[in-house]
C-alpha cells in the first residue's frame, strides 16, 4: 500500500553522521521493547487464534462443551451446502445493501452540506449522531420504530394509503431492515469522511469546471465526485467491512430469523459456537475461515482494481 | 496509498475555511438552488434524526404516552421516572454495567494509545532490523476480522479461568494495528530534519518521544483516543458472548438488549432511558470530537 516506505534516519539525503551507520545494540534493544506490547498484544489475540481456528476447524465438541477429537473435514463438508449457500448469499445481499446505500445516502446529504449556506455545520453534526449508536442501541430503536403497537414509519405510511408489511417477519423486508439499522449508523460517519474530502476541494477547479460548462449532474460525475474518489475509496473498504462483521443488529431485531432469513456469515458463527448451548466450536472455525477469506479477497479486489481509479491528490 | 504529494495538514475543519469574501456562483448558490437544498435537508433531517429524538425524549415519558402511534413526543408530561427505574430495578443491574463499559472504553482507549505509539515509534524513528517486516505484520493484523477469531478466544479465555474477570472483557483488544498505523503516519510527517538535529544534541530516544514527538502529534493521538473509547464502549459481540454466562459482566450495550428483552415490550419507555444511558458519552464523542476523528483519519488514510 505503501510505495513510498523510506525511514527518516536512512532517508536523509544529506547522508546521516557517521557515527550512526552501525546499528547500536542499545536502541535496537529500545526498539524491540518498543515493539513488545503490540506485538505480544497481537501475537496472542490475533494471530495464534488464527491457527488456532485452523485447528478448531477440525474438531467437533463433546458433550460438556470442549473440543473433542478430529472429525476430519465434517465441518468443512457443512460449507459446501444449500444451507452455508443461503448463508452466504444473505450476507452479499446484505454487505450490497449497506455498501450501496451506506454510500448513496450521506453523499446525497453531503454534496448539498457543502454548499455556502448559514446552517450547513449544524445540519452536518445534526446528521452525524447516528454514529453514536451502538450496534445494539441501534437496533432497539429501530424494533421500537417498527414496532406495530407504535411504529411513527407505519403510521406515516399509513397516512399515504400504505399498508406496513411485517417489517421483521415478512419476506423480504427482516433482511432489508436489518442492513437499513446498520446503514443508519455507518452513514454518520461516512458523512463526516465525504464531507471532508468535498470542502477540500479546490474551488478554483470548481469555478474552472463551471466556466467550461459543466453543470448538475455532468458536474457532479465528471469534475466533484473524482476529486473526492480517495474518501469514496474509504468509504466503500470500510463500510464493506462494517457490513461484513455486523452481528448486534441481526441478533437484536431477528435473532437471524424468521426460517433463517436473516442469518449472516457472522451471525452464523455466533449462533454456532454460542447461541442457545450450542458449541459447535469446530463449525464456527471453519466458518470465520471463510470470513477470512472474504475479507481478505473483497479487500484484494477493492485495492487491486478500485484502487486504480482513485485519483490521490 | 500510493500518494506521492507532500503531506499536507488534513483536510482543515470544514467550514472554517472561507475564502476572502468574493461573490462568485460557486461561492454562494442561487436562491432557487438554496431553497430547494433546505428542503432536501430538512425531509432528511426528520427521517434520519427522529429516531434520535424518539430515544432522547421518549425516555421521559410515560409508557402510555410513548406506546401509541405515533409516540406523543410533544405535549403531555415528562419525568425521570423511566431513569430512576432503570436504574433500580434489579433483573438487569444498569450500575455494573455503565462500570463495566467505562472500564472497557477507558482502558482500550489507554492501550491503544500506549502499544500504538510505543510501536509506531521504533517503526519510524528506531534504526533496528526487521522493521518493514514488522509494521506489515501489524498491517496483515488489519486484515483480520475479529469475528474469524473469536472463537478461539473465547476458548483461551475461558481456559484461562478469566470469564468472570471484567479484564476478559479488554484483554484481546489492548493492542490494535489499525491504531499502529494511524501514527505510524502521523509521525511519518514528523521532520527528518528536527529528529536528526535532535539525535546529535544528545537527545535520548525517550526524551524526544515524550517532549518533541508526542506533543506535536496531538491531533493524531485525539483522533485514535475517540476512536479507541468508541470502539470499546460500542463494542457488543465479545462482551454478549462474556457476559451470556454471568449478568455482572454485562456492558450498557449487552444490558440493553437484556432489558429489552426481559420487559417483553411492556416497557420500551424504560428501555429507551437505558439507550439514553448509553449514548452519553458517545453523543458527546460524536459532537465535540468528530473534527479530530475526521482529521486524524484523513490524514493516515485518504491522502
Amino acid at each position: 500500500m505503501n510505495t513510498v516506505e523510506k525511514s527518516p534516519v536512512g532517508g536523509l539525503p544529506a547522508g546521516p553522521p557517521r557515527r550512526r551507520r552501525r546499528l547500536s545494540p542499545r536502541e535496537v534493544a529500545l526498539g524491540v521493547l518498543f515493539c513488545v506490547p503490540a506485538v505480544a498484544g497481537l501475537a496472542t489475540f490475533v494471530i495464534f487464534p488464527l491457527f488456532q481456528a485452523i485447528f478448531l476447524s477440525t474438531r467437533g465438541t463433546d458433550i460438556n462443551g470442549n473440543p473433542t477429537r478430529s472429525v476430519g473435514t465434517k465441518n468443512f463438508a457443512a460449507l459446501f451446502t444449500p444451507e452455508f449457500g443461503t448463508v452466504l448469499m444473505h450476507t452479499l445481499l446484505f454487505t450490497l445493501f449497506v455498501v450501496a446505500v451506506g454510500l448513496v445516502l450521506p453523499l446525497a446529504i453531503a454534496v448539498p452540506l457543502s454548499q455556502r449556506l448559514p446552517g450547513m455545520r449544524v445540519f452536518r453534526t445534526l446528521f452525524t449522531l447516528p454514529f453514536a449508536y451502538s450496534a445494539s442501541a441501534a437496533s432497539v430503536v429501530w424494533l421500537l420504530m417498527l414496532d406495530p403497537s407504535m411504529s411513527p414509519v407505519n403510521w406515516v405510511l399509513k397516512l399515504v394509503g400504505v399498508d406496513a408489511p411485517g417489517w421483521t417477519t415478512e419476506a423480504p423486508w427482516p433482511l432489508i431492515t436489518v442492513a437499513w439499522a446498520t446503514v443508519w449508523v455507518v452513514a454518520g460517519f461516512n458523512l463526516l469522511v465525504l464531507s471532508a474530502g468535498l470542502t477540500s476541494i479546490d474551488t478554483e477547479v470548481l469555478e474552472a469546471a463551471r466556466i467550461d460548462g459543466a453543470t448538475g449532474f455532468r458536474h457532479f460525475f465528471s469534475v466533484v465526485l473524482p476529486m473526492i474518489s480517495p474518501n469514496v475509496f474509504f468509504v466503500v473498504v470500510t463500510t464493506t467491512l462494517t457490513a461484513l462483521q455486523a452481528l448486534g443488529q441481526v441478533q437484536v431485531m431477528t435473532d437471524g430469523g424468521p426460517n433463517g432469513s436473516t442469518t449472516t456469515l457472522v451471525f452464523s458463527i455466533f449462533h454456532n459456537a454460542f447461541e442457545y448451548g450450542n458449541n459447535d466450536y469446530g463449525l464456527a472455525s471453519a466458518q470465520g475461515l471463510v470470513l477470512l477469506i472474504v475479507g481478505i479477497v473483497l479487500a484484494a479486489v477493492q485495492f487491486g482494481v478500485i484502487e486504480r481509479r482513485v485519483h490521490y491528490r | 496509498m500510493s500518494q506521492t504529494t507532500t503531506t499536507r495538514p488534513a483536510a482543515p475543519a470544514p467550514a472554517d475555511r472561507r475564502p476572502p469574501a468574493r461573490p462568485r456562483t460557486v461561492d454562494r448558490p442561487r436562491r432557487a438552488v438554496g431553497v430547494f437544498t433546505y428542503v432536501w435537508l430538512v425531509l432528511l433531517a426528520v427521517v434520519l434524526l427522529f429516531p434520535v429524538l424518539m430515544t432522547v425524549v421518549g425516555g421521559f415519558l410515560p409508557e402510555g404516552q410513548l406506546v401509541r402511534q405515533p409516540p406523543a413526543l410533544v405535549g403531555g408530561e415528562y419525568s425521570l421516572d423511566n431513569y430512576l427505574a432503570a436504574w433500580q430495578q434489579t433483573v438487569v443491574p444498569l450500575l455494573p454495567a455503565f462500570t463495566n463499559s467505562l472500564f472497557v472504553g477507558g482502558l482500550i482507549m489507554l492501550g491503544h494509545l500506549v502499544t500504538s505509539c510505543l510501536a509506531a515509534y521504533a517503526i519510524v524513528f528506531v534504526r533496528m532490523p526487521l522493521r518493514k517486516p514488522i509494521f506489515w505484520l501489524f498491517m496483515a493484523t488489519i486484515m483480520v476480522p475479529y469475528e474469524a477469531i473469536v472463537v478461539p478466544n473465547a476458548l483461551f479465555i475461558r481456559s484461562m479461568g478469566l470469564e468472570d474477570s471484567q479484564w476478559s472483557l479488554v484483554l484481546p483488544f489492548l493492542a490494535n494495528g489499525f491504531g499502529v498505523f494511524l501514527m505510524r503516519q502521523a509521525f511519518r510527517q514528523f521532520p527528518e530534519e528536527l529528529h536528526h538535529a535532535a539525535l546529535i544534541d544528545g537527545c535520548g530516544h525517550l526524551r524526544f518521544l515524550f517532549t518533541i514527538v508526542l506533543p506535536s502529534t496531538r491531533p493524531a493521538l485525539t483522533a485514535l483516543a475517540v476512536w479507541s473509547f468508541l470502539q470499546g464502549w460500542n463494542m457488543y459481540f465479545w462482551p454478549l458472548i462474556i457476559s451470556s454466562s454471568n449478568n455482572s459482566m454485562n456492558t450498557l450495550q449487552t444490558a440493553v438488549f437484556a432489558l429489552k428483552n426481559n420487559g417483553n415490550g411492556t416497557q420500551q419507555a424504560l428501555v429507551l432511558a437505558g439507550v439514553t444511558i448509553t449514548l452519553i458519552p458517545t453523543l458527546l464523542l460524536v459532537i465535540f470530537g468528530q473534527r479530530w476523528l475526521v482529521r486524524g483519519f484523513m490524514a493516515g488514510a485518504v491522502k
